[in-house]
């Protein structure tokens, strides 16, 4: 079971994933239209491309916009969230191991007790977004059941992660339900809301390259985001 | 599909139909037909196929429903923090429903979105700042009115104002001759005062093409007037086109995007006919947006860019006072509490926010001007924006907006408001006149004209 799940269908998870963002990608410029967007895009590629760089640099860095500064509760949690939720999976000292046995590749890794930390933190921050859906009336309007769904999918391997290192229970079976739900949320990515991982940065470089070339960028100093 | 003589999916084309409609006072019966309007579904999915491409597909599918917007959308504000005026709440629950249900809405839905497109959204593109993944709800309201433009449910007021475009090329019935009449009638009326007066029209090869805003010429020609007085002063070589003045677009505030490509299309005439060497338009934010920042896209010019540079009127008045084509004099500068009114439209749209403090640094005393907070790029709309203004059947809701911007005046303690911008100038005579704060507003053309040094070969000579 281990070896089929970390083994062919790791393969094929990545591959649906890989294969559906990039396509997704493809599709999203291709859909990009000059006319329609008013925004010229081509002829002033240079002043677009300054534009979506300090769009997406504004957005990436915290507290580097009024947004992330007008919240900074909401932005240290989001952000502690979104560090956990990428940093885990990828320094876990497990997964550098299956990297390197089964695809060869060496992978740095964190020290367990900063795995187990950076997991609570993560855990508690997922914790605060949910709170926040249920008790903030101007979030609850425009929650649905796809963004509870999406964070389900993004919780599951850490819950079920944390467990299986711990050994509070069966430690197989707990193994096998985080490399399901890690699967899971690795195909998921082209298909749900998690296309944002790739989507955040197309649309804030849209968003970039519109006030870059259009509202003022090549005129003026940039947009103040 | 049974469509209303005065509400229906047709434009305003004709002068005959204008009348019609504009003779139906308050709009009792085209609202009355509109509710008989039938949506026709196969012509809104054709729309939506066409022109909903990624960028408005991802926004509407990616939206974290975060909720960060929220406090972004000075509607939401003023109206008690209403969840239903949460940006993202409100552009999903009507476009995000048309585009879910691919177009297969009723009458009464399109009612609804009617009323949201145009009474809870000024299209300030505030919002857009303030959600992490640059989704512009502005943007996208912008879209819905096309589609519903498209669908004839539009406020009475805008099908008119698009239809006077379309049949006067301007917002206003103001023709060619009355243009130029106005322009000669303020020449010679303050030719006393300003000896050498000129307003010239259709001038080839000018440094500066003037254009305005068809109020100027219908309701208060002293504007322009002022405007020939101060490139007269600065010893600017100018002129008007005789057609192709006007720059504002109902049309943009109507979602008719044809009618859009026509007006633009027209002043962009007038610009390759008279070759001028750069375009100001006047103090207005909307007309700036619709001929300078989107009206090269309604044109089809693939380089964004109109045939001249086109720039705003806020950006003739610092160049001109910093090179001292204009003198302020010391002593009469401004030396009383005053405030800028930021209009959303260059501001947070062409990036003059600098510009317009410059031009405050020449008129006001240091210590008496006071900045509104939030400002520049982060100002909220003036509360009467993107058609909000002219539209009678929203008007309790225009007033209960105009509320945003009454608060932030009231907080910097000033007397006096610059507004460089038509509709904000109205909002907030508006807002004066609903909530007697007791302050005044003004444009910057008479504030210049006030304070400038007059040469002596410009003065009248005394008899
Ligand atoms: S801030 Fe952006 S992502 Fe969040 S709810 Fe508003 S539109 Fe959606
Ligand atoms: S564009 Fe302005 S008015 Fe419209 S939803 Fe956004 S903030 Fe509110
Ligand atoms: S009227 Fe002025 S402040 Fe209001 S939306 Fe238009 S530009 Fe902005």
């Amino acid at each position: 079971m281990y070896e089929l799940l970390t083994g062919p269908m790791l393969w094929l998870a990545f591959t649906v994933s890989v294969v559906g963002l990039a396509l997704r990608i493809v599709m999203y410029i291709r859909g990009l239209d000059w006319k329609l967007d008013r925004v010229a895009y081509r002829p002033h590629m240079g002043a677009g491309l300054k534009g979506a760089f300090r769009s997406i640099l504004a957005f990436i860095v915290p507290f580097a916009n009024r947004s992330w500064r007008t919240k900074p509760g909401f932005t240290i949690m989001f952000f502690a969230f979104h560090i956990g939720l990428l940093g885990v999976p990828l320094f876990l000292e497990g997964h550098a191991v299956i990297l390197k046995e089964r695809f060869g590749i060496g992978w740095p890794a964190m020290s367990m007790a900063a795995a187990d930390l950076l997991t609570i933190v993560t855990l508690v921050a997922a914790g605060f977004m949910c709170l926040r859906r249920l008790v903030l009336p101007e979030v609850r309007i425009v929650t649905d059941i796809r963004d509870w769904a999406v964070m389900i999918i993004s919780i599951a391997p850490f819950v079920t992660g944390y467990v299986a290192v711990h050994q509070y229970g069966d430690y197989g079976f707990w193994l096998n339900a985080h490399i399901i739900t890690g699967l899971i949320w690795i195909a998921a990515l082209p298909f749900t809301k998690l296309f944002h991982v790739v989507g955040f940065f197309l649309s804030r470089a849209q968003l970039g390259m519109d006030f870059g070339i259009k509202r003022g960028g090549m005129n003026y100093e940039g947009f103040h985001w | 599909m049974p469509e209303g003589k005065l509400c229906n999916r047709k434009p305003i084309n004709t002068e005959e139909y204008l009348q019609e409609v504009l003779s139906d006072t308050g709009g009792k019966q085209y609202y009355a037909e509109m509710e008989e309007l039938d949506v026709d579904v196969p012509k809104l999915q054709a729309a939506l196929k066409n022109t909903l491409k990624s960028r408005t597909k991802t926004w509407l599918d990616m939206c974290a429903h975060c909720g960060l917007c929220a406090d972004a959308c000075f509607l939401y504000e003023v109206n008690g923090k209403d969840p239903r005026q949460v940006p993202a709440y409100k552009i999903q629950s009507t476009l995000g429903e048309i585009v879910k249900r691919n177009g297969e809405v009723d009458n009464e839905f399109m009612r609804h979105c009617m009323d949201v497109a145009w009474s809870q959204c000024t299209c300030c593109n505030r919002c857009g700042h303030y959600c992490p993944h640059g989704i512009d709800m502005g943007v996208m309201f912008s879209y819905l009115r096309g589609l519903l433009f498209s669908q004839g449910f539009v406020p009475w007021e805008l099908k008119i104002g698009s239809g006077m475009h379309r049949v006067y090329k301007a917002q206003m019935n103001v023709t060619t001759e009355d243009w130029v009449e106005t322009c000669e009638w303020m020449a010679d009326e303050y030719s006393d005062d300003w000896p050498g007066l000129e307003i010239p029209v259709d001038k080839v090869g000018a440094d500066i093409m003037y254009t305005c805003n068809a109020r100027e010429p219908k309701h208060y020609p002293e504007d322009i007037a002022e405007a020939a007085i101060l490139f007269h002063l600065a010893g600017e070589n100018w002129t008007v086109p005789s057609e192709g003045w006007e720059q504002t677009s109902l049309t943009m505030f109507a979602g008719d995007w044809e009618g859009c490509t026509m007006q633009v299309n027209n002043v962009y005439a007038a610009i390759e006919r008279l070759k001028p060497k750069r375009v100001f338009g006047t103090e207005c934010g909307h007309a700036h947006r619709a001929s300078a920042i989107e009206g090269p896209y309604w044109a089809g010019r693939p380089d964004g860019q109109p045939p001249a540079p086109f720039r705003h009127y806020v950006e003739w008045v610092a160049e001109a006072l910093r090179e001292g084509k204009i003198k302020i004099d010391p002593a009469k500068r401004i030396k009383r509490p005053v405030t800028l009114q930021d209009s959303c439209n260059y501001v947070r749209n062409w990036g003059l926010g600098s510009i317009t403090r410059e031009i405050i640094s020449y008129l006001v005393e240091p210590g008496y001007f006071i900045d509104m907070a939030p400002n520049r790029e982060h100002n909220y709309c003036c509360g009467g924006g993107g058609g909000f203004n002219g539209v009678g059947k929203y008007r309790p809701q225009r007033n209960v907006a105009l509320r945003k911007k009454r608060d932030q005046i009231l907080a910097t303690g000033a007397e006096l408001v610059i507004a460089p911008c038509h509709n904000c100038w109205d909002a907030i005579r508006d807002l004066e006149e609903e909530y007697h704060i007791g302050i005044e507003w003004s444009f910057l053309k008479p504030l210049l004209i006030e304070m400038a040094i007059v040469p002596d070969h410009l003065k009248p000579r005394d008899e």
